[in-house]
């Protein structure tokens, strides 16, 4: 038992000279991810679970259509409404959003563009399917169905 | 010039760590990782109006039929289906039928690991696809039906190809959309498994009545 009975003379203190460094670095790190929300989502947002989804590619590349019911349903009603940047928009808006967006990128990649949908689940596809229609018109035709990932593959 | 006693200049650096652990928290708790994923699609063109739509010249048999009504009910190839989930099973019979396949077909045939060939055989029928380049899923859905019951249909169909893509080049349906196809060994692998099925989902346009 005499193993365990010696006392070494080594200092136990644990140097904390570099802590403020490492911490710095974390620091770093998530400043350098954080992406402060642009918008304010009106609408709800319970996103579809789904099995094979795939990533996008460029974000650059990428504009958010919400639809849902509005979150504050006794102002805008329970009907599922379509939101693109900060505010509710008719259909028929839809193309000139899309023109929009369009502008701010190269002229090369315009026919890149992608859209996210991302459509509450409690909607029904009949708005769904007409954002589609004027996402056609508007010559938009690479959309994304923004899920969540299901455990079960 | 002698100067003596001068007191040194010092920062006193104790608390940095403290100052910077609240900015550290602070983002921690703002940020919000992007999770920007779903199942991509791409739209058809939009229509010519000088020209009237195609004439639908598929045999019937190389089309599989989903329909879906404003109740969330399903009808597969005319037969009511109350599981979406067998979908993923029924259509990957579907794309290796090899019912009557043509010269493309056969190629693909095979190239198919000894598995899959298995698998076509033992679940072969006559009313099935002809060959994976002609068949078509073709997925209807009603005004009224619900989105979630809408992507889980495609999450499915999409999962039958991937299933077919991944055995192809044995690799599970997961790893193949793990793919990256940055990199040349994978992006091959990748185009060896997509090379002669092309993933042909058709969403046809709702119908105009809802109840």
């Amino acid at each position: 038992m005499a193993k365990f009975g010696k006392k070494s003379n080594t200092s136990q203190d644990i140097p904390t000279a570099a802590l403020p460094d490492i911490i710095f670095m974390l620091l770093f790190f998530f400043m350098v991810t954080t992406v402060l929300r642009e918008t304010d989502i009106l609408v709800k947002q319970m996103l579809p679970k789904a099995a094979q989804l795939s990533k996008l590619e460029r974000k650059s590349l990428v504009s958010y259509i919400y639809i849902g019911e509005p979150k504050q349903s006794s102002i805008f009603g329970k009907e599922p409404k379509i939101q693109v940047n900060d505010v509710f928009v008719e259909v028929d808006e839809i193309v000139q959003f899309v023109n929009q967006e369009k502008d701010k990128l190269n002229e090369a990649e315009r026919d890149q563009i992608t859209m996210s949908l991302k459509v509450d689940v409690e909607s029904k596809m009949g708005i769904v399917s007409d954002v589609q229609q004027e996402l056609r018109e508007a010559n938009a035709r690479k959309i994304l169905y923004s899920s969540v990932q299901s455990i079960d593959i | 010039m002698a100067r003596k006693n001068r007191p040194t200049a010092e920062i006193p650096n104790g608390s940095m760590a403290d100052i910077a652990f609240l900015l550290l928290i602070f983002f921690l708790v703002t940020t919000t990782i992007a999770n920007d994923k779903g199942i991509a699609m791409l739209l058809p063109p939009k229509p010519d109006p000088n020209q009237p739509p195609p004439e639908v010249t598929k045999n019937d048999r190389n089309i599989f039929k989903i329909l879906a009504n404003s109740q969330d009910k399903l009808l597969v190839e005319d037969e009511p289906l109350s599981d979406v989930f067998e979908l993923r099973e029924m259509v990957k019979s579907f794309i290796l039928n090899f019912g009557s396949p043509g010269e493309e077909g056969v190629e693909i045939y095979n190239s198919l690991p000894s598995s899959m060939k298995a698998y076509s055989s033992s679940v072969r029928r006559s009313d099935y696809s002809d060959d994976p380049t002609e068949a078509v899923v073709s997925f209807k859905a009603d005004r009224g039906t619900s989105y979630e019951l809408y992507v889980q249909v495609l999450d499915q169909v999409n999962a039958a190809y991937n299933d077919v893509y991944g055995e192809r080049v044995g690799i599970s349906a997961a790893e193949f959309l793990q793919l990256d196809r940055d990199d040349p060994v994978q992006d091959k692998k990748y185009q060896a498994a997509r090379q002669g099925i092309p993933r042909a989902i058709s969403i046809a346009e709702p119908n105009k009545i809802a109840k």
